[in-house]
């Protein structure tokens, strides 16, 4: 990554580990992998028919509601959760906290994929797939819609991703000149990076301001482009703490070391939590749609289960002895992902109301290609962290002996 | 201005026929051809005048069908009107007369009117072995033609036999059909094609001529463009239909029942250049058209369409293209959630739950074994 001034103390305690991220290597092939792969296995076997029959053989969208769970999950969702890149080159170069940069490689390598999958999952639901790159091209641009916003910034930041994760590669590979001179460039690449998906992230909740009345009025607000760039800089945060604990679990890997700045990053959930929560239920307030929250039915449900979820990890990290505790950490960081998750759905297909007698609810088969699509995420992330100079190098258990 | 009075008096001497309902006629003719406002007093004043034109309507290799459509039109007595309106000199069909003495008349008035009558062929002229397959009276239907063109103020070719050869050309052609354009190479034909051809179109042409002393303007083709510069599917009530994808896919199938789109069945409104569907036939309402009755056009008015594809072939579209993909003719609106489906929800939801609180529940005991060793 690049050549940051980090201060001296964070330096200094850098180097008393193994300095730098290193690859932690170890089989592949693993009970847990297998189970990836085989659900990858049932993925591809539905996109097949996808792509031979077309969305209406697999999905169950329809005219009424054009946005299934390919869409609400792995694009709105899934680059929600791929913040992670995108909170910690927030935090540790625009803000100029260098100490997170251990924390960074490993965000940005489940961003890389996150948005990745979320741009392959855009063309998977186009129904006319092979019109995708008119997205990449001017001639077709339209700027006054958001959708056009949202498509072309995405695939810009998929590309701006894999330039700003090109010098792992490079180091794997062992090009020292070529990811020197990257180095060089690498501050314009993370401008970009933090650009992007402010637009974008920001523009996901432009795209239901322009259905109007069709979303109820518990989500349908002006402010829906500064509530999702909000929860999704939060998913961001919240991702970190969730990776850095599974992967000490899931690696045996002692995660001492991460552990003060996770802290920090659960105070950062917090605050933005706040934030959120304020301006949330104060636009419900001012609006006076606030009532509806008790008397919509299953909508009312839907909402007050998501503000139980955001609420929770703010009551949870206000604690400071709380925020010192990996299990808190985690229990905070995944009510926020699940509220975070929640918002996102309600607002796309609970609240959306296209008039009477349409429906939606994913078919299985729709879901397999979701969850396949998660399990190639996670897959990917496995086989990377294990080939490849990801994770920070200092506490892995084979460097201690 | 025109004199009203005038019009009563020679609309009720000559046509027997009250002034409003002649006024009317020359007004929907003014309308098919769409002409400027003003055109329909000109037009009556023109059908009014003594001098009446001369008329030589020949026949050849035809069926009549032409002249049969032209006597079922029905703007207000339309065939006592077009007698009356023009002088009509030489018509087979029409005449009482027969034979040398029908001859003699047709060169009488020739010589009478030289340069002035109008001249209008029904049917195709046959050429091979110099036109042997068709004579009239001794001679040939080409020799007719040349000699009657020769002295014409104006070619019409009525009919598609006539405009290029329509039926009787159709492959392998054995007498060499052809139509009269090809034969008076450099004289202009206006062509009337069609099989038949709409009545309107030959009366608003010959209105046309009668009331400006000059033909309409024609496409490259020899076709008025008031009636044929447009294709018949541009005009086709059932245009929606293709548009939506909605086809008949056979004859008396949902589809046909419900009046969708013929393109399936072969219609060849798409690459075919006729006003049928804005002017329809026989005057008896909508509907009176060929696709208007359910069966595919056939591209009659149309060289190397009709006669030539088969009926049910599909036409080549010209300046209309389909989408790439068709809605589906019934709308789903979607299912709630299957059972099987809520399983898959409840059971990856149950197991993400489950597995994160599980995850914490174990954290939080090492964290409390740490804290505990610590202490002690």
């Amino acid at each position: 990554m690049v050549n940051h001034p980090i201060p001296s103390q964070v330096a200094n305690r850098l180097k008393k580990g193994k300095a730098g991220p290193a690859a932690i290597g170890g089989a592949l092939v693993t009970p847990f992998t297998i189970v990836l792969a085989v659900l990858i296995g049932i993925a591809l076997f539905f996109l097949a028919q996808r792509f031979i029959y077309g969305l209406g053989a697999v999905t169950n969208i329809n005219n009424g509601y054009p946005w299934g769970i390919w869409v609400v999950w792995d694009v709105v969702i899934a680059t929600g959760f791929a913040c992670g890149g995108y909170a910690m080159a927030l935090v540790c170069y625009v803000m100029n906290r260098g100490e997170y940069h251990p924390l960074v490689r490993p965000a940005l390598t489940a961003s890389l994929f996150g948005y990745s999958l979320g741009g392959l999952s855009v063309l998977i639901d186009l129904g006319r797939y092979w019109n995708f790159w008119h997205i990449l091209w001017p001639g077709y641009a339209q700027p006054g819609s958001v959708m056009f916003e949202v498509a072309a910034c995405i695939s810009l930041y998929i590309i701006v991703l894999w330039i700003e994760f090109s010098p792992a590669f490079l180091e794997h590979f062992g090009f020292k000149n070529l990811k020197a001179k990257l180095n060089k460039a690498m501050f314009f690449f993370i401008g970009l990076g933090v650009l992007l998906p402010t637009m974008h992230q920001s523009s996901l909740g432009s795209l239901l301001v322009v259905f109007g009345a069709q979303i109820h009025p518990l989500w349908q607000t002006p402010l829906l482009p500064l509530l999702f760039l909000l929860t999704a800089v939060c998913m961001g945060f919240a991702i970190v703490i969730v990776e850095a604990t599974w992967a000490s679990v899931g690696f045996r890997r002692d995660i001492a070391g991460e552990l003060p700045m996770l802290s920090k990053i659960g105070k950062i959930i917090m605050g933005i939590l706040v934030a959120y929560l304020v301006i949330r239920l104060g636009d419900l307030a001012v609006r006076g749609a606030i009532f509806k929250a008790f008397t919509s039915g299953a909508k009312s449900v839907m909402f007050l289960i998501e503000m139980a979820a955001f609420a929770y990890p703010v009551f949870v990290l206000s604690s400071p002895a709380n925020r010192k505790r990996l299990s808190k950490l985690l229990a905070a960081a995944m009510s926020m992902l699940t509220g975070a998750v929640l918002y996102r759905i309600d607002a796309f297909l609970v609240a959306y109301d296209t008039g009477p007698g349409w429906h939606y609810f994913p078919s299985v088969p729709e879901m397999m290609v979701t969850i396949g699509v998660i399990a190639i995420e996670v897959l990917a992330y496995i086989i990377f962290v294990r080939k490849f100079p990801i994770l920070p190098g200092h506490s892995t258990p084979a460097a201690a002996e | 201005m025109y004199d009203d009075t005038e019009i009563s008096r020679e609309i009720a001497n000559r046509f027997n026929l009250d002034r409003r309902d002649f006024l009317k006629f020359c007004a929907a003719m003014a309308a098919t051809m769409g002409l400027p406002k003003g055109a329909d007093a000109q037009i009556a004043q023109a059908m009014t005048a003594k001098e009446r034109p001369s008329v030589i309507w020949l026949h050849f290799q035809e069926c009549t069908g032409c002249t049969e459509s032209m006597l079922r039109a029905e703007h207000p007595t339309i065939e006592k009107l077009i007698l009356e309106i023009i002088s009509l000199d030489y018509h087979e069909t029409l005449f009482a007369a027969a034979g040398h003495q029908v001859e003699a008349a047709r060169e009488a008035a020739m010589k009478k009117n030289w340069g002035k009558y109008v001249l209008v062929i029904e049917g195709a002229i046959p050429v091979k072995d110099n036109g042997i397959y068709c004579k009239v009276g001794g001679k040939t239907a080409l020799q007719l033609t040349k000699e009657c063109a020769e002295g014409a103020a104006a070619v019409i070719a009525i009919g598609s036999c006539a405009s290029w050869g329509g039926m009787p050309s159709t492959p392998p052609n054995p007498t060499g059909s052809t139509g009269v354009p090809e034969i008076l190479v450099g004289k202009p034909v206006v062509t009337i094609p069609g099989c038949p051809p709409n009545p309107y179109n030959f009366l608003s042409t010959v209105v046309h001529f009668l009331t400006f002393g000059a033909l309409p303007a024609v496409d490259d083709k020899g076709r008025p463009k008031f009636a044929y510069s447009r294709l018949i599917h541009e005009n086709c009530e059932r245009r929606a239909h293709f548009d939506a994808g909605r086809f008949a896919l056979e004859f008396g199938d949902e589809g046909h029942r419900k009046g969708y789109c013929l393109y399936k069945l072969g219609c060849k409104g798409p690459e075919t250049y006729a006003n049928c569907p804005a002017i329809l036939f026989n005057d008896v309402g909508s509907g009176s058209w060929p696709v208007g009755t359910g069966h595919p056009c056939i591209g009659c008015t149309e060289k190397g369409i009709g006669f030539a594809k088969p009926i049910h072939a599909l036409a080549e579209l010209q300046n209309q293209r389909p989408p790439v993909g068709y809605p589906r003719v019934v709308e789903e609106q979607g299912a709630g959630a299957s059972i099987g489906a809520i399983a898959t929800v409840a059971a990856v939801g149950g197991l993400a739950i489950g597995a994160g609180a599980k995850l914490v529940g174990n954290l939080g005991k090492s964290e409390d074994g740490q804290d505990s060793g610590k202490q002690g």
